[in-house]
């Protein structure tokens, strides 16, 4: 189905943004201001924005250690976020959570998550929430190629099954769990599909550094979870990190040219602007409009960040508990 | 008033709860029990038989058998608190909290903190737990140690069949996660309960089981009828002893231990769990920080050893607190100086 000229400019601007949301950060951490360990998703964009821009607020989402993608795909504020990341008092978590715990449940997003293969079975309780509902909604649960070899989400892939529960498996395969190749990781033949697929569930896989892939692939994904009755489902796209694991890691696992040739050939938003603009459905000046724009946003976000309120030592004791 | 057992008093509470309520859901092991089978659906309510009845009442959305998957269940449950829902989850020992102690630990009791105050998580975990059925060194553990240190969970302790009505009603309404702890020797229990569909106890509220002036006694749980068969012994002497059943050691009712210690001077601890790092030693410390003018003797704690939950009866036994070992404790401090 051809996308509209607005949604088409509107998913270009979410992948940019987590584009430079992230090539920002990087730039800023190693000046020491930013504390604490940082996991950027930049190379993702595409499974995050492919994914999200299906869904509404009332669909949820459950994130990773590497969340900021699905985090500003989901809607969360990028000036919330930001200021989150600089520790602020205004962050979206008051600087209580930091990088790897934004959320914002109110807009579907359950949260990052600092425990590798912790999400998955969260997203199969809001799985089953969506399912007593019966409203359509669905509840998705990102999940790397390190997370599926971790024992919480094998029980969460049965859980689902066995509970119907309207939760899709997203495995995004960047190729490294950590510091350590998939293709040694992951036991089933360097596939992931195949296991949910051995759990019973139908499965779909995409190129996850290529929007259309992944926005079409979803689209069938969602179409049949959404059906009441129909139960979980998974996908794996085939994705690229051009960072390291964390910021700081200096990537000594990484082949000679690996990232030039990964950042040339596997790039979701060169192939994004070839693809539109071959097919004239956007102009080279509609992108770069929105790349400007983007540049702004970021630059206000960081202004913003920088000037916010840093949290109090009084500030420590709240929101532990709603009552205690 | 009606007469009920402790297991009795679990079942009705949810059961009203979740006609009260479309939003409380319940999930567990075998909580239907029979799922799968010719004997079933339902063959079993729960090993426990605090969920018979609820899977024919309220139906497969609302009470989910879920299969033997310790994460999945409190991630399950985690995942439905942040989505609205009030789920009641059974871990049906407290022993399996090593199987998913990430979920309850690291995610539950974290969120609300971790995501700066905005959210809630009305989760409640029940889980069996305690000694005295030879069930052995896996399936008999007190667990409230390691849980009420965690900030973000609320731990429920109840003793009697009337503060399970008031304590899960409470844990159920409340907005914050609740590990609700129940003892496996206490089921068969009977006592008063009421019949109020909205009586609820408040948490942090300890409950002054008997009264007098020489020795203050602290327990919950199991331990605490032994607590209150020493102190009708020693009346009989002429010995006065407060006996305090805490009910929940996360908030715990500082007041109350403070109070009476104040009049007493003495202090003696009685914990399921084994002794270091233990309620004992906390509430020993609390003492001897918050009330140390007052005291005539040193505070004391009577726990298990350190050592696993043994099989044999001869071993099991000689591992638990005792009446005997309680009044000893009591009477040592006494004699002190």
């Amino acid at each position: 189905m051809q996308l509209s000229r607005e949604a088409l400019l509107r998913a270009y601007r979410q992948m940019k943004l987590i584009r430079e949301f992230e090539e920002r950060l990087h730039i800023d951490i190693q000046t020491g201001e930013i504390a604490g360990f940082t996991h950027l998703y930049c190379g993702q964009e595409a499974v995050a924005v492919g994914v999200c821009e299906h869904l509404s607020v009332e669909d949820k989402i459950v994130s990773t250690h590497r969340g900021h993608g699905h985090c500003l795909a989901k809607g969360c504020d990028v000036d919330g976020m930001m200021a989150e990341i600089w520790g602020s008092r205004e962050g979206l978590c008051k600087g209580k959570g930091g990088s790897m715990h934004i959320a914002d449940v109110d807009k579907g997003m359950l949260g990052a998550n600092g425990i590798v293969g912790a999400g998955a079975p969260i997203a199969v309780g809001a799985g089953i929430s969506c399912k007593i509902d019966g409203k359509g909604h669905v509840a998705i649960g990102f999940s790397g190629d390190g997370a599926c070899n971790q024992g919480t989400t094998f029980e969460a892939m049965n859980m689902a099954v066995v509970t119907k529960a309207a939760c899709i498996f997203v495995f995004e395969n960047n190729h490294y769990s950590e510091h350590t190749g998939f293709e040694y990781a992951v036991g089933t033949n360097k596939d992931i599909a195949s296991r949910a697929e051995a759990f019973g569930m139908k499965v779909w896989r995409g190129d996850g550094t290529d929007f259309f892939s992944v926005f079409e692939t979803m689209r069938e994904v969602l179409d049949y979870v959404r059906v009441p009755g129909n139960g979980p489902a998974a996908v794996e796209f085939d994705t690229e990190r051009f960072f390291g694991h964390f910021e700081g890691d200096p990537q000594r696992y990484r082949g000679p040219g690996e990232l030039d040739r990964i950042r040339e050939t596997r790039d979701c938003l060169k192939k994004f602007r070839q693809s539109v603009t071959e097919a004239k459905l956007l102009t080279g000046e509609d992108i770069d409009a929105v790349d400007a724009d983007v540049m702004e946003a970021i630059e206000t976000a960081v202004a913003k960040a920088k000037a916010a309120d840093r949290p109090t030592a009084e500030d420590v004791l709240t929101d532990v508990y709603i009552s205690y | 008033m009606s007469k009920m057992m402790y297991r009795e008093a679990v079942l009705s509470t949810i059961v009203e709860e979740m006609e009260r309520d479309p939003n409380v859901v319940v999930l567990g092991e075998d909580v239907v029990g029979g799922m799968g089978t010719a004997g079933g659906p339902e063959a079993i309510g729960g090993i426990w038989s605090t969920s018979v009845g609820l899977f024919g009442k309220f139906g497969g959305d609302r009470v989910i058998d879920t299969p033997i998957s310790e994460s999945a269940i409190m991630g399950a449950a985690a995942g439905l608190a942040l989505s609205g829902k009030r789920p009641v989850a059974e871990l049906m020992f407290a022993d399996f909290i090593g199987v998913s102690l990430d979920q309850i630990w690291n995610q539950l009791a974290k969120f609300r903190y971790m995501f700066g105050g905005k959210t809630k998580c009305p989760a409640v975990i029940r889980m069996a737990y305690g000694a005295g059925y030879n069930a052995a060194a896996q399936h008999s553990q007190a667990v409230h140690q390691i849980l009420t240190g965690m900030p973000g969970l609320k731990v429920v302790m109840p003793t009697t069949p009337g503060d399970v009505k008031g304590l899960l009603r409470t844990a159920i309404r409340d907005d914050d996660p609740v590990i609700f702890l129940e003892h496996k020797a206490l089921y068969g229990v009977k006592g008063e309960v009421s019949d109020d569909k909205d009586f609820m106890i408040p948490f942090g509220h300890a409950r002054l089981s008997r009264a007098g002036q020489d020795v203050t006694i602290v327990s919950t749980g199991l331990l605490l009828g032994f607590c209150e068969a020493v102190a009708d012994k020693l009346a009989a002497e002429g010995i006065g002893c407060d006996v305090i059943d805490l009910r929940t050691t996360s908030p715990l009712d500082e007041e109350a231990i403070l109070d009476s210690v104040e009049v007493t001077g003495r202090l003696v601890v009685v914990d399921e769990a084994t002794p270091r790092c233990s309620l004992a030693t906390d509430i020993c410390a609390l003492v001897a920080e918050k009330a140390f003018a007052s005291l005539k003797a040193p505070p004391l704690g009577v726990n298990p050893p350190h050592t696993p939950v043994p099989f044999a009866r001869e071993l099991e036994t000689a591992y638990l607190p005792s009446i005997g070992k309680i009044e000893a404790a009591v009477r040592k401090v006494l004699s002190y100086r």
